[in-house]
Formats: C-alpha cells, structure tokens, sequence
C-alpha cells in the first residue's frame, strides 16, 4: 500500500511567467564594476559602496562551502544581479501598479491578504520593491514600514545605525555576495511601546531564469515595542539557475517582542541560502518561523541571540523535500545571559527521493545561569529513495543550565492507511492526513493564510497518488 | 435490510493459511458472537473482510448486499457500508479526532443528500455523550496516549457516528472496566437496529450484556459450531477443549495456541 510514484508539488498556481518591461538589467556576471554600477543607479550614499566593496572582497576570498548541501550547480559568472522592472516611482496602490506586475501579485493573493489583514504590505518582483503602503494608523505613531532601498534614501541615519550589526559581511560566503549586491528587502522600524497586532507582509517574486536576488530585510523593535513580519516567496519554474540569497536582521529591544514567518515555495531551479540573525534584549522575545516547500537547494538556519537577562526564542521549522530537492536546515541559538530560554521544534518531510537535513546549533555560554532549551526535531521519510541526515551541535559551558534533545525518524505506517481507509478515507487522503498531523505542532504556528496554503499543496500532493494495490 | 455473506473464505498471511473456510452470513438488526481460543483466525477473519493488505484472498467470497466486496479497496469497502473496530486502534499523532471523524462522516454520507457540515457537529455531540465522553476529548489527537478504555470508548464512538450497514467489533470489550463494559455494551445494542453486528470476543461478559442472536466458535480457521446464546454460557462454563470434546470436534489446546 505504501509507495507508487509521487509528482513533484503541483506549483501551477505559480508557474506562470509575467511580460516584464525592465528599466535596467545588468550584464550576467559579477566583477567590481557590477557592484559599482549597482551602487551608482541607486544613487547610494558613500559608505554603502564602500562596504559593498567590501564584502565582494570577501566573497572573492572565500571558497563555496562544502559542508552542507550540493552548491556544485551554481555558476555565479552567469547569474543576472541586478535588474529592476520599469516603474516611475513606487506605488502606493495597487492603481499605480504597471498592469502586469499588478496582475502577477492579484494571482499570488497579495493585495487580497493586505485589505484582509496586514498592517502594511511590500510587493517585491525581481530586484526593486514595486509597492509599498502602510497602514495610516502605524505610520502616525512613528513605525517605518518601507522597501530598503527607499529607507536608505529616505532615513539614512537610522538605515546607517542598524545595518549589518547583526550580521556581518565575513559571516558565510553567500552573506558576502548578498551585501556585494543586496537590493529590496524590507525596512521595518516599531518605536519604542508601540505594539501592532496586525501582521507586516513582503511578498518577493522573481520572474526569469538566471536570476539573481538579493533582498536584505532590517527590523527594528524598540524597547516594548511589538511586531510580526510575513514573508511568502515564489518563483516560476525554469531550467537555468538562479539564486536567491537574503539577509535577515533583527534587533529586539527590552521587553520587546517580534515574530517573522516565512513560506517559501521557490521553483526546482533556484538555491536559496539565506542568513538570518536576531539579537534579543532583556526580557524580549523572538519567535521564528519557517516553512520551506520549494527550491533545488535551501540552507537556512535561522538564529537568536539572546544577549539580555530573560530572554527568550522560539523556533518552528518545516520542510518538505520531494525529488531533487535539498533542504539543509535548523536552528541556532546562543544563550548570553541568565535566565534565558529558547524552544526548537523541526519537522521534516522528505519523499520521492529528496534529501532533508537537520543542522542546528545549541550554545549556551558560561554565565548563562539557569539557561534552558529544548530541541525537538522529528523527520517523516515516507519511501526508501529518500534521505534524512540529522546533525545537531550542543555545547553547553554552564553547570546550572538545563537542556533536552529528542530526535525521532519516522515512517507512515501501513497500519495507520488502513486504520484510515477503514473509516472511508481515499489513501491519498489518508497519507495526507497523516502527513498534516506530523506537521501540526509547527502548521498551527503558522499563520493562517499561510498554513492553509501549506495544508493545500500536502493535499494536491498526494492526491496524485495512484489507486491502492 | 442490509446482509453480509461470508462464503467458504479461505486466507493466508505470510503464506500461512489461517482461514480454513470461514462462512457465516449476518444480517441488520442481527447481534453475532464469534468466539475461540487464541490463535484460531478471529481477527484475521475481521482484517480479511475489512481488506487489510497483509492477509490474502485465496479462496471464497464475501458479499455485501450482492456486491463482492473482495474486489474492493479498503475504503470502497467503508463507503459500502463496511467497518471494522480494531482490536488495537493505531495513534495517528497530530490528527484531531474531530477532524477525522468529520472527513470520515464527510466520505461516508456525503451521497444522502445530508450536508456533513450542517449535521456534523450535534451528532458529534451527542455520539460522545452516549459512550460517556466529554466533549474535549474530540479535541484529542486520535488515539494518541489513549488508556485501552479510552481506544475502546473512541471505536464505539466512530462506530456510532458513521453508522455503517455491517460492523466487526474486534475484542471491543479487552481493557474496559465494569462501568465502561456496560456502557459499551448500551451502545453497541442500540446501535444493532440499524446495523448487523459481529463481535468478537473471549469472554461471555460482554454477551450478557448483548445478548447475541448467534453465538459461533471458531477453531482453527474454521466454525465448527454455532447456536444460540446459551451456546456461550456453556463455554464459559467448560472452557474450550472439554465442550467440544462433548460436542464430539477434535480438538485439543496446543494445535489451537
């Protein structure tokens, strides 16, 4: 009963390719005047083309990691870095939006999901945001919810306070390459006190093949301040590679608190590497998550840094790895000070011959009395062609601390699809409830119109499966 | 008036025939009683029917109302009319029981022209008041870290809920206390109106409760004897080996163990 031949996810709600009229693209290929050009039509300030030069130095310097997955397939001579859709000025509806990219984003769901439920909501396709809006009610009590190249124009100082304090250009290769040629991304500022329940939203589409993007997200949450970011990601399927590498940075004040969650269902064609990091002041917290469906390659792991005394981070990772496809994440948190707690809870899937790796690092160092933490990670394997490797790294330096670690490796179970079918259940339908119900802790985290879309594509799935033999 | 014709059904798991010829035919309204020694093929007559893939077909047929439900997929079989109480229910973590039970109800009944949706919850209400459970444990994931009371309760529970043509209730009574046997019991008996009923059990204590119509012994993969429910008393009075040794069948523990 178990087995048949399972399809890749059905992406056609995203496999569709837009006309775009592009203002400017680049050469394919990167070489210090690609980073300079970039820098010039920005019309950047100085000392950001300087660390720019910066990190490319180090991105030359540094050879492609091989400790994770398979990077082998990238060329990055032939990887478009910058190209900007042509638009006069950023909308600020969605009327102003040009017809076809507006129509890319009406298919996504976006606009829908911003008059639902956002506080504000970004429109990024390929490199350069297309529309932005925030809600009047934030924008009056001071929170900055722009694109990044706009908060670089428009709040330098602020921009200039923040940037790369979190995560610095000598972090990884990729990191290096994302501030060599870093473009879009969200600037999100909450002021101190100021707590918005309504979620912040980017919506990041890119649109060819060979693509490269590079979007470097900053959130800023004052002290007592209170926020959550949504990110969804989607791509259209092509042969040629693209990359996609993000920076993350967090900066969580006393008492502060802020969520990010991102889905991404990139196309089979694309390496998403990303690097994300949030610092964790006294008594603050942050919660992350992340579900990661699409893309050939995907390495994230996902850090908190809890500095101040009390603070604490949570975790929920989900992936799903079908066939020729690469998921090498996890989780990383450093305890720096006492009292601090932080929960990791990941779930893989992995079938039809795809690879799921758990890769985490737990750090508690000494001083941080009465540190606590919890990792959980469990993996689904559900055929004999698929792989799942688990490599957790726990160095703990304080006697008071208290840690647990609890893996699990499990399979569906024949048993299970009977008890199931028995009670009238198609085995398509069964497996995917089975598959949902391993995915439960970490789907009812995720929010709502997020997780629906998860629970849709675990279904078409396995609806795909054949009669029962 | 649904019936089930089990015809001369003969099935092997692993290659070993554990069903010898099995044929026995239940109708609605009907409460029957197979009984036997360990090892004598009673669930695996129950999985057989029910379809599960370990056990294999190799001779006989089983009709539901005509149909030859052998031909069918486990769940064509639970859309037919078919279910079966497992003697150990499996946990599927994560997985409400509310969730479940309304996608079963949903696949069952969604032909009657009744909207699942509409009707679902008070049933679901009411089903869990009859077999003595509040209403958070539909929130529970579905067997998942259940007491054996608590698996058994749940079965009765879906069996209520879906109320299917014919129903296999595989040792519906192991691990229930005195109160939850009786309330079992109650439930199963009402629900034997609309619904043929074969229950499968060691004991007699149950059957007190039931009072079966039929009461059949099972040895070795096969019937060797059936009658009314005295026929259970006996047993329970002089065990296995010394009431079918008076009945004059061959039989003795070690071939049956």
């Amino acid at each position: 009963m178990a087995g048949g031949a399972i399809a890749e996810i059905d992406r056609t709600q995203y496999d569709f390719h837009t006309k775009e009229k592009l203002a400017v693209k680049f050469d394919e290929g990167l070489s210090e005047k690609t980073v300079r050009e970039i820098s010039t039509y920005k019309k950047e300030p100085k000392w950001m083309l300087e660390l720019r030069l910066k990190a490319f130095q180090e991105f030359l310097r540094r050879p492609i990691p091989t400790w994770g997955a398979d990077l082998s397939g990238i060329n990055f001579d032939e990887i478009a870095y910058y190209a900007s859709p042509a638009i006069e000025r950023k909308a600020r509806s969605w009327e102003d939006v040009p017809a076809e990219i507006k129509e890319t984003f009406e298919k996504l769901g976006v606009p829908e999901a911003e008059r639902k439920y956002l506080a504000g909501s970004i429109g990024q396709f390929k490199s350069e945001a297309v529309y932005h809006n925030l809600k009047k009610e934030w924008e009056q009590k001071g929170v900055i919810f722009t694109d990044m190249d706009t908060a670089l124009r428009e709040h330098e100082e602020l921009v200039k306070k923040h940037f790369m304090r979190i995560v610095p250009f000598t972090d990884n290769k990729l990191a290096a390459l994302h501030y060599s040629v870093w473009s879009g991304g969200s600037f999100l500022f909450v002021p101190k006190g100021v707590k918005v329940e309504q979620p912040f939203q980017n919506y990041f589409r890119m649109n060819s093949g060979r693509e490269g993007m590079f979007e470097h997200t900053l959130i800023v949450i004052e002290d007592g301040a209170r926020a959550r970011y949504l990110e969804g990601c989607s791509a259209p399927r092509y042969e040629e590679a693209s990359v996609h590498s993000a920076v993350i940075e967090i900066s969580i004040g006393e008492n502060a608190d802020a969520g990010y969650s991102s889905v991404q269902n990139w196309s089979k064609n694309i390496y998403n590497m990303n690097t994300k990091r949030a610092v964790v002041g006294k008594n603050g917290r942050m919660s992350w998550i992340d579900g990661s469906l699409g893309s050939k390659v995907t390495m994230l792991y996902p850090m908190s840094i809890l500095k101040g005394e009390g603070a604490s981070t949570s975790n929920y990772n989900m992936t799903f790895s079908t066939e020729g496809s690469w998921k090498d994440t996890g989780a990383k948190v450093v305890h720096a000070a006492p009292y601090t707690t932080s929960k990791v809870v990941a779930k893989s899937i992995s079938m039809n011959g795809g690879n799921a790796t758990y890769r985490g690092l737990l750090r508690i160092n000494p001083g941080a009395k009465y540190a606590k933490s919890h990792v959980q990670c469990d993996a689904l394997i559900l055929d004999d062609i698929s792989r799942t490797d688990t490599y957790p790294h726990n160095e703990i330096y304080e006697t008071t601390a208290s840690f647990g670690h609890e893996a699990s490796v499990g399979r569906i179970s024949d048993d299970q699809v009977f008890y199931l079918m028995n009670r009238g259940l198609k085995e398509s339908e069964a497996k995917s409830m089975i598959v949902l119900g391993f995915l439960d802790e970490v789907l009812k985290e995720i929010p709502f119109e997020y997780a629906v879309e998860f629970n849709r594509l675990v279904k078409l799935e396995f609806s795909r499966l054949g009669a029962v033999g | 008036m649904a019936v089930l014709e089990i015809r001369n059904l003969h099935a092997s798991v692993d290659r070993k025939e554990i069903l010898k010829g099995v044929t026995l035919t239940a109708k609605t309204g009907e409460i029957h009683s197979i009984m036997g020694p360990n090892g004598s093929g009673k669930s695996t007559l129950a999985l057989a029917i029910a379809g599960h893939p370990r056990y294999k077909i190799t001779k006989g047929e089983v009709l539901l109302d005509g149909e030859n439900v052998l031909e069918m997929t486990p769940d064509e079989r639970a859309r037919k009319g078919l279910f079966l109480a497992f003697q150990h229910p499996v946990e599927i973590p994560g997985v409400s029981i509310s969730k479940f039970l309304f996608n079963a109800y949903a696949a069952l009944h969604a032909n009657n022209g009744s909207s699942a949706a509409k009707d679902f919850p008070a049933l679901l209400k009411k089903s869990l008041e009859g077999v003595g459970l509040g209403e958070d444990f539909s929130k529970r994931a579905l067997n998942a870290g259940f007491s054996g009371g608590e698996k058994k309760r749940n079965e009765v529970l879906q069996l209520r809920m879906l109320k299917p043509k014919i129903a296999l209730l595989d040792e519906i009574d192991s691990g229930l206390d005195i109160d939850a046997l009786k309330t079992v019991a109650k439930v199963v008996k009402i629900q034997a109106d609309e619904t043929g009923i074969i229950v499968i059990t060691h004991y007699q204590r149950i059957l007190k409760h039931l009072n079966p119509d039929f009461v059949h012994i099972m040895v070795d993969g096969r019937i060797v004897k059936s009658g009314k429910h005295e026929l259970a008393a006996q047993l329970e009075e002089k065990g296995y080996v010394q009431l079918l040794k008076e009945m004059g069948i061959d039989y003795n523990e070690k071939e049956g163990a």
